[in-house]
């Protein structure tokens, strides 16, 4: 169907509505779903933590508290532990990830037999389902049969065999190191991407100028990598403050509550001790640091989309 | 010498991410008696290949094994919200490729992607049970909406962007509205993008565990994902099946992962990073 | 554009088609979905044969079980009930009968009852589903800790019968331990669940003490500061297992069964196991006993861990979710699956085709059922168990005192 040409591009006040028009109609799926999965939800869940619902309840019992939700969290012994254990694993494990991916990203930056495969291999722990990766390496600190005891008697490290995720010092630790598995690998191949994208001559002439190792890394290699590593730590790090999952099926958050992370807390006081309340106002408390993350993230990208 | 160093740290980073999934493969075939034996043989002496058929037959009354229903409810929801998610993101992906507006809005989906499950939980929880989608893949789906959305959203407009403009100034010349741009020139250009942003999303809706959890109770709904950290939790006399169940609910997403990785990094790399 | 939304909401329509697929119809006639625990006493299988026995019996009516293991089970019936007739008839614990009743989640069905059968069923029992006078369910399961010990350990230390007292019982242990004979005699299941506030009750009791006065006042602190200390003396005096302090019924069985013990307290579905080859080194030597008896407390004095099958509120079929739970829980149903569970009907004890093969079994249960005693019986019994769990693990790994934890506890519970 020919239709006359109305809309020239930059044109016309016409041209404007019409694209207004466009907009909407294109954007507005997107904003309908978003209202309702998450704007709505969130709004919602904000009121909640202002009163004493209960899970289950009626509106006939739900009263108004102000803020009293959020200064009985606040001071509350649990949740400041999970607030810590939320922080320990956070910086343990993204700190462990930073580091063991960048050493991955300028392993495989070099060139040897194999590199291509081992590339391919770094997709798995990546693609292993959360829930997975924690029940392998449950099973891999079994007390009675796990992969740790077997391999740590076996090389002469340990005479008994023993149990890593019911020792409250250890547990944290131990799903610690499973996290990192599981993420590290992605963070070496965003390296390996950004390093990439290096030119190769630079580096070249630096060899030839006779700049030491760590001389070449911090000029030439950091300035090209540092903006993906930054993006990467602030996203693992959002992650690891929501972390659910992993612990959940790990630990539940034993022993003695020394791996109960914030959402855990959430779980517990909305859906098991049904305290809706007290639970919608630790969500909150954990979306505001998240939304620190969120913004720092958002910043760097414009940044980055403007320098690009 | 430094030839040396390079290979023991690509074989020593081989075995420290291949180690945990074979151990894992081997534990879903090793007999009882070679689990608990100590000092471990790593290789089973007994090789007991009954699990995978436990793990997928019917239960003695006939009924389909609720493994293999999981698996089932698993693939409706991580397709259906696929599509849905596609379907609804490509058209605003498109316009804020084309129209360099709504940037804001990326930014903001972006974000919500980011915010904790725990926060919108109780209020997605009552959202379904009043519309009766408890325990239906539906509402899964819709819930899933949440997080999909933009992160498709955000790749396809990063695929869209690779589709030239001249295109679209011809096509415009031919008479087509930006819809039909869209339809007849962008997806079709875009397509190998669109593919694995699909993929992407499918990778992510079969990993999702918290809202499966809270919204799905039994095998009408059930996922793989609860359903083998059920087996876990309960009393476990064959550590062997839980093993067999962890292949089997991590090999569609690997298989994905391993036969896309290429496309996968780029698309990861491209979007995320780059802007 | 047209084609496109047309092509879209076709698109859209497959997508929700495919979400909204079901295996069955599950509004069918007469469907009706039953939750319980996985692995109770009766094995999964034990559970799918009878409800298969049923769907023959009674063929207008079609009844899928789901099974969730213990740790899931309450989440699970609170979480299904945002959903109209996800369950129509679930296993409930008796910790859980007074939240029920008084959130409204389980149905009164005491005129269904024949007041003929009260008498029939154990006392004990009947506290899984009678909250003052009114019935939530039926009994299917009775329960209570046993004292399992190993008879040849015992015989070698000079001991020819288990103990009857809890100061004869920590004699005992003591020899074993002196005399070298097992390294950690006794293994608890003190890890951080429900299993800690069992031991805690029962113990308490021996003593005399309870969880609340007649006035509703909290009355545990004194009594059970003198039983945390008991419990972390067994810790650190090497009678009992470090390792207690991580495990739940599954690993102090485990352990007991791989003969690292000489004295084990857990559910009857350990006997069995004991028997069994494949799960017990210690085949032939395991004998079972009823809780000793204390100072203030006669033989016997358990803690009550029934269960019962209630029919929900949302259910749409409660006429049909009665007949299953009729039969699930008849007396012939459970005489014959009785080597796996013991029956909650009393005659059944007399019958010597019942208590073949597990006389010992039925001995000690006869003094447990009748002198177990409950944990508090308060809708908000969940919160204060967690707070037991929590203080009761505090003050084992020497992070608190008894005395400031059941303070904290009772001025949070308050008065009852």
């Amino acid at each position: 169907m020919r239709r006359p040409i109305f809309v020239m591009r930059g044109g016309s006040a016409l041209a404007v509505r019409r694209r207004s028009a466009e907009g909407f109609a294109f954007l507005s799926p997107v904003v309908i779903v978003l209202v309702v999965t998450v704007g709505g939800p969130l709004l919602f869940t904000l009121a909640i933590s202002f009163t004493s619902a209960s899970f289950l309840g009626t509106l006939a019992d739900l009263r108004i508290v102000g803020l009293r939700n959020y200064v009985t969290v606040l001071t509350s012994t649990s949740f400041q532990h999970a607030f810590i254990v939320t922080i320990e694993f956070a910086l343990f494990t993204v700190t462990a990830e930073m580091l063991l991916g960048l050493g991955t990203g300028l392993l495989l930056a070099e060139e040897f037999p194999g590199r291509t495969l081992l590339r391919v291999l770094l997709i798995v722990p990546w693609a292993i389902p959360t829930v997975v990766n924690a029940i392998t390496w449950r099973l891999i600190y079994a007390p009675d049969f796990g992969a740790l005891n077997a391999l740590l008697q076996q090389t002469g490290v340990i005479t008994d065999y023993r149990s890593w995720l019911g020792d409250p010092s250890l547990a944290l630790y131990a799903i610690g190191v499973a996290d990192i598995w599981k993420n590290f690998p992605i963070v070496g191949l965003i390296v390996l991407a950004a390093l990439q994208t290096a030119p190769r001559d630079l580096y070249d002439a630096a060899h030839v100028d006779g700049a030491g190792i760590f001389r070449r890394f911090s000029t030439i290699t950091l300035p090209h990598i540092a903006g993906p590593l930054m993006v990467a730590l602030i996203l693992r790090t959002i992650d690891t403050i929501k972390v659910f999952d992993i612990v959940w099926v790990m630990t539940r958050g034993g022993p003695f509550s020394s791996t109960k992370p914030m959402s855990m807390l959430v779980y517990e006081r909305t859906f098991s001790n049904l305290e809706s309340g007290i639970g919608s106002a630790i969500a909150f408390i954990i979306t505001l640091v998240c939304l620190v993350f969120i913004i720092a993230y958002t910043r760097l990208l414009k940044r980055q989309s403007r320098s690009a | 010498m430094r030839r040396m160093a390079i290979l023991t740290a690509a074989g020593l980073l081989a075995i420290v991410v291949l180690a945990p999934v074979i151990w894992l493969m081997i534990l879903s075939v090793s007999s009882t008696a070679d689990i608990y034996t100590v000092p471990l043989r790593w290789i089973p002496s007994d090789w007991d290949l009954s699990r995978y058929g436990r793990l997928l037959a019917p239960d003695p009354s006939g009924n389909t094994s609720p493994f293999l229903l999981a698996l089932r409810n698993s693939l409706i929801v991580g397709v259906a919200g696929t599509v849905a998610a596609l379907a609804i993101s490509a058209p605003a992906a498109w316009h804020i490729s084309r129209a360099h507006a709504g940037e804001g809005l990326l930014h903001v989906m972006v974000g919500t992607y980011m915010l904790p499950q725990t926060v919108m939980a109780l209020p997605l929880y009552v959202m379904l049970s009043s519309s009766g989608l408890l325990n239906r893949p539906a509402g899964l789906v819709i819930v899933y909406l949440g997080f999909l959305v933009p992160f498709t959203t955000w790749l396809l407009k990063t695929g869209f962007d690779q589709v030239p403009r001249q295109l679209d100034e011809a096509a415009r010349v031919d008479g087509l509205g930006a819809f039909g741009i869209m339809v007849r020139i962008g997806i079709p250009i875009a397509r190998a993008s669109i593919a694995t942003t699909a993929l992407f999303a499918l990778l992510m809706a079969w990993d999702e565990f918290f809202y499966a959890l809270l919204f799905t109770s039994n095998a009408a709904a059930k996922t793989v994902t609860v359903a083998i950290v059920d087996f876990t939790s309960g009393r476990v006399s064959d550590y062997g099946l839980v093993a067999a169940g962890g292949v089997v609910a991590a090999l569609p997403p690997v298989l994905i992962g391993v036969l896309l990785q290429r496309h996968l990094i780029s698309g990861l790399t491209a979007g995320g990073v780059k802007g | 554009m047209k084609k496109y939304l047309i092509a879209t909401l076709l698109v859209l329509s497959l997508a929700i088609h495919l979400a909204l697929a079901r295996p069955v119809a599950a509004d069918d006639a007469k469907t009706l979905n039953v939750l319980v625990m996985s692995d109770t006493a009766y094995s999964d299988k034990d559970v799918s044969s009878m409800t298969a026995s049923f769907n023959t019996e009674h063929p207008d009516i079609n009844v899928k079980v789901d099974f969730v293991p213990y740790a899931g089970l309450r989440d699970r019936i609170l979480l299904s009930q945002g959903s109209d007739g996800a369950y129509d008839v679930v296993l409930i614990d008796v910790i859980w009968l007074a939240e029920f009743v008084k959130r409204d989640l389980i149905i009164d069905v005491t005129d269904r009852v024949d007041s003929s059968l009260r008498s029939q069923v154990f006392d004990g029992a009947w506290k899984t589903a009678d909250l003052n006078g009114r019935l939530y369910g039926f009994p299917w399961l009775v329960d209570a800790k046993f004292l399992y010990y190993n008879k040849k350990m015992l015989s070698d230390a000079g001991f020819s019968a288990p103990p009857k007292t809890w100061d004869e019982m920590n004699n005992q242990a003591q020899v074993l331990k002196d005399k070298g004979i097992v390294k950690f005699p006794i293994v608890w299941n003190w890890g951080q669940n429900e299993e800690i506030v069992c031991d805690f009750a029962y113990l308490l009791a021996a003593r005399g003490g309870q969880f609340f006065a007649s006035d509703g006042k909290p009355a545990f602190q004194s009594e059970g500061a003198k039983v945390l200390d008991y419990m972390r003396s067994q810790i650190h005096s090497g009678i009992a297992n470090p390792s207690s302090r991580e495990y739940n019924a599954e690993d102090g069985r485990r352990a007991f069964l791989s003969g690292e013990a000489a004295f084990s307290f857990n559910w009857q579905y350990v006997y069995a196991l004991s028997k069994n080859p494949a799960e017990s080194k210690v085949v032939g030597q395991v004998g079972v006993a009823p809780v000793p008896a204390g100072p203030g407390a006669p033989e016997g004095t358990s803690v009550n861990g029934s269960m019962a099958l209630s029919i929900t509120k949302t259910s749409k079929h409660p006429e049909e979710a009665w007949t299953y739970v009729t039969f699930m829980t008849s007396k012939d149903l459970q005489d014959k699956y009785a080597k796996a569970v013991l029956p909650v009907w009393t005659a059944s004890y007399s019958d010597p085709a019942v208590v073949a093969g597990q006389e010992e079994l039925a001995a000690a249960a006869a003094p447990n059922f009748k002198n177990m005693v409950l944990r508090p019986v308060i809708a908000n019994y969940v919160q204060m168990s967690s707070a037991l769990q929590e203080g009761i693990q505090a003050v084992l790994y020497d992070k608190a005192e008894p005395d400031a934890v059941l303070a904290d506890i009772a001025s949070s519970v308050g008065n009852q």
